[in-house]
């Protein structure tokens, strides 16, 4: 393979950020599969973990890897695009250490003594912020957070302030600090539940499908730049309509969260219409995805980044796109609301859209920060396997947990007179749970595979294809699969 | 252009949803009675709050999805009942959903089921579709 090295030198922080990243990953997907088993066998790990904590170890394992991946990236990212090197990588470094620690104390919290313990230990009744969904951590862990996010932005805007201003750095940027601000909802906790409940969305909503649609385009945009050599111009303005989309539709989107919480019935018209229409710019992405690579002016060595990339177009549209739009309009949603159907949702959703992108940033990125272009072909070989592999294992889960909800919604949910209780529910729903946890399982695998795919070196004959002088572009790249 | 839109866009429609969530917020007390939320309410919800009771339950359709939704608890099963219910836990029933005991007082159950009772005359548009939440 072509040796490369990073255009900075400071690129290199993002390393420790990935492989935290990954790390993470793993130990959410595990505890993922815990819960799947307790959903059957209701008493698996418990007294010892029930399965409020392993939810939230699993659900914050993935907030926080996610957003060590977007640290990650834009450390990596910024300085090359703004072409100098990074402020402070000293800073990027403490911060990393600051946040990883951080990060594993709360999880050793949420396990090893009672939640309520917890937030006695970690002064809650000093501001009340904990114990509501996603934002369950300890008061020192949130401002920590905010700490660490604080000094991570002034680092990227620093760095771009000194440097080129593009188009791809200022909507990271813009992202990004759209990130930091809206958590700050998450230290607001009014006693009427309806206003708990109204604010709570402005960060999770406002996130998910908001701001960090910013933070995905700006990623996918500028891998894309990279491996198909198509004109900034180009891709600057795919960009910018795919983020005008998501903040045009997705802002008053939330109103499909504020349905049956005790909002005015506006709310059912608003968020439906608008909802409706945020499978756009994820429809937008893909078109744009295959466009870029079709009319891509180079082959790039690197096809795993290119399939990632594509992949995550694709996927993102399916689970935040199509599996969004199945239950938002407020007549079915009136049904399927709490139900498993919107935990399908939210798996595919994830994985596609942010799970994703921060791999194909990963994907581009961690080869040339080891010193080479690309990987080799035999470990790209591994990585696009994983892909698929994980990417199987996500739609058997998917299409499991979409079973499991429409049951559910038919025996609980529709009859008008002598309806199943949740409980009755749950046991009839035995098979697709199983089901989910063989999907859980396969993407466990695929999530290895992808792991064992940097340990992969390259063949005999591609050594000595390198020893004698010919470079990866003598051999035509592989074709992306998927493309 | 392209970015025009964007900035244009969402400068009108982060108005439009502040203009919106701050009508929205004018009906909160009448929707929510919030009239009754009592000291004993809020105690309530700062026990929901601090046993991660969203961990496991959904209450008004939100949290996780594996235990009941208790935001219609208390007219589908009363007061006494989810009293009694907390206290026996856990079943220990093999191979059944376990919920772990809280050991709350006599005084923060009232408080909890305070919270869940006025939780349940919100005016949610008639969701949940029937009783069993």
């Amino acid at each position: 393979m072509q040796p490369a090295t990073m255009k900075y030198k400071s690129q290199g922080v993002a390393k420790y950020y990935f492989v935290a990243a990954l790390a993470l990953f793993v130990g959410q997907i595990v505890f993922g599969i815990s819960l799947g088993l307790q959903y059957v066998i209701g008493d698996f790990l418990f007294p010892y973990i029930p399965f409020n904590q392993a939810r939230m170890v699993h659900t914050n394992l993935l907030i926080v890897w996610l957003l060590f991946g977007f640290m990650g990236s834009a450390y990596y990212l910024v300085p090359e695009e703004s072409e100098t090197e990074l402020w402070s990588p000293k800073l990027a470094l403490a911060l990393f250490w600051i946040f990883l620690v951080a990060g594993a104390l709360t999880i050793v919290g949420y396990l090893a003594v009672p939640y309520a313990k917890l937030a006695e230990l970690t002064g809650n009744e000093l501001l009340q912020t904990m114990g509501r969904e996603f934002l369950e951590q300890p008061l020192p862990t949130k401002v920590g957070i905010v700490i660490v996010a604080l000094g991570f932005l002034l680092n990227i805007a620093m760095t771009v302030l000194k440097g080129r201003k593009t188009s791809i750095t200022l909507v990271l940027l813009m992202g990004l600090t759209g990130l930091a601000l809206l958590f700050l909802f998450s230290f607001y906790n009014p006693k009427n539940l309806v206003q708990d409940k109204m604010a709570w969305w402005w960060v999770v909503h406002l996130w998910v499908e908001g701001v960090w649609e910013l933070i995905l385009a700006s990623l996918l945009a500028f891998v894309l730049i990279k491996t198909t050599g198509v004109d900034r111009e180009v891709i600057d303005k795919w960009m910018y309509l795919i983020i005008a989309m998501a903040l045009i539709t997705g802002i008053l989107g939330t109103g499909h969260h504020y349905y049956f919480i005790g909002l005015p019935g506006y709310w059912q018209w608003i968020g439906s219409v608008f909802s409706a229409l945020e499978p756009i710019p994820f429809f937008m992405m893909t078109v744009f995805a295959f466009n870029m690579v079709q009319r891509r002016r180079r082959e790039h060595p690197n096809q795993a980044a290119v399939l990632w990339a594509v992949g995550t177009s694709v996927l993102g549209f399916l689970g935040a796109g199509l599996w969004g739009f199945i239950h938002t309009l407020s007549p079915v949603n009136y049904y399927t609301h709490g139900t498993q159907v919107t935990a399908a949702h939210g798996h595919l959703a994830f994985y596609g859209a942010y799970v994703l992108v921060v791999i194909t940033m990963i994907s581009y990125a961690m080869p040339i920060m080891r010193g080479r272009e690309a990987n080799p072909k035999r470990a790209q070989s591994v990585e696009m396997w994983s892909f698929w592999i994980m990417t199987l294992g996500m739609a058997v889960m998917v299409l499991a947990l979409t079973g499991a909800g429409i049951l559910q919604v038919w025996l609980q949910r529709l009859p008008t007179s002598g309806a199943l209780g949740f409980m009755a529910t749950q046991d009839q729903l035995a098979f697709f749970y199983w089901l989910r946890i063989a999907g859980g399982l396969g993407f466990l695998v695929g999530l290895i595979t992808y792991l064992a795919s940097f340990f992969v070196g390259e063949t005999a004959a591609e050594r000595a294809a390198v020893g004698a002088g010919a470079g990866p572009l003598a051999s035509p790249a592989s074709p992306v699969r998927g493309a | 252009m392209a970015r025009n839109i964007f900035y244009g866009g969402t400068v009108f429609f982060v108005l439009v949803f502040i203009a919106l969530v701050t009508d929205s917020a004018g009906h909160i007390p009448k929707r929510s009675n919030a009239a009754a939320l009592t000291p004993a309410v809020e105690r309530g919800k700062t026990i929901w709050e601090t046993r991660n009771c969203i961990g496991c339950h959904t209450l008004l359709g939100e949290g996780a999805y594996f235990a009941p939704e208790l935001g219609n608890v208390v007219p589908r099963r009363g007061a006494e009942f989810v009293k009694a219910w907390m206290k026996a836990q856990p079943t220990g029933v093999p191979g059944r959903r376990q919920m772990p005991q809280f050991h709350l007082n006599e005084q923060q159950l009232d408080d909890l089921v305070q919270f869940l009772d006025w939780s349940s005359k919100i005016n949610t548009e008639k969701w949940p579709p029937n009783i069993e939440g």
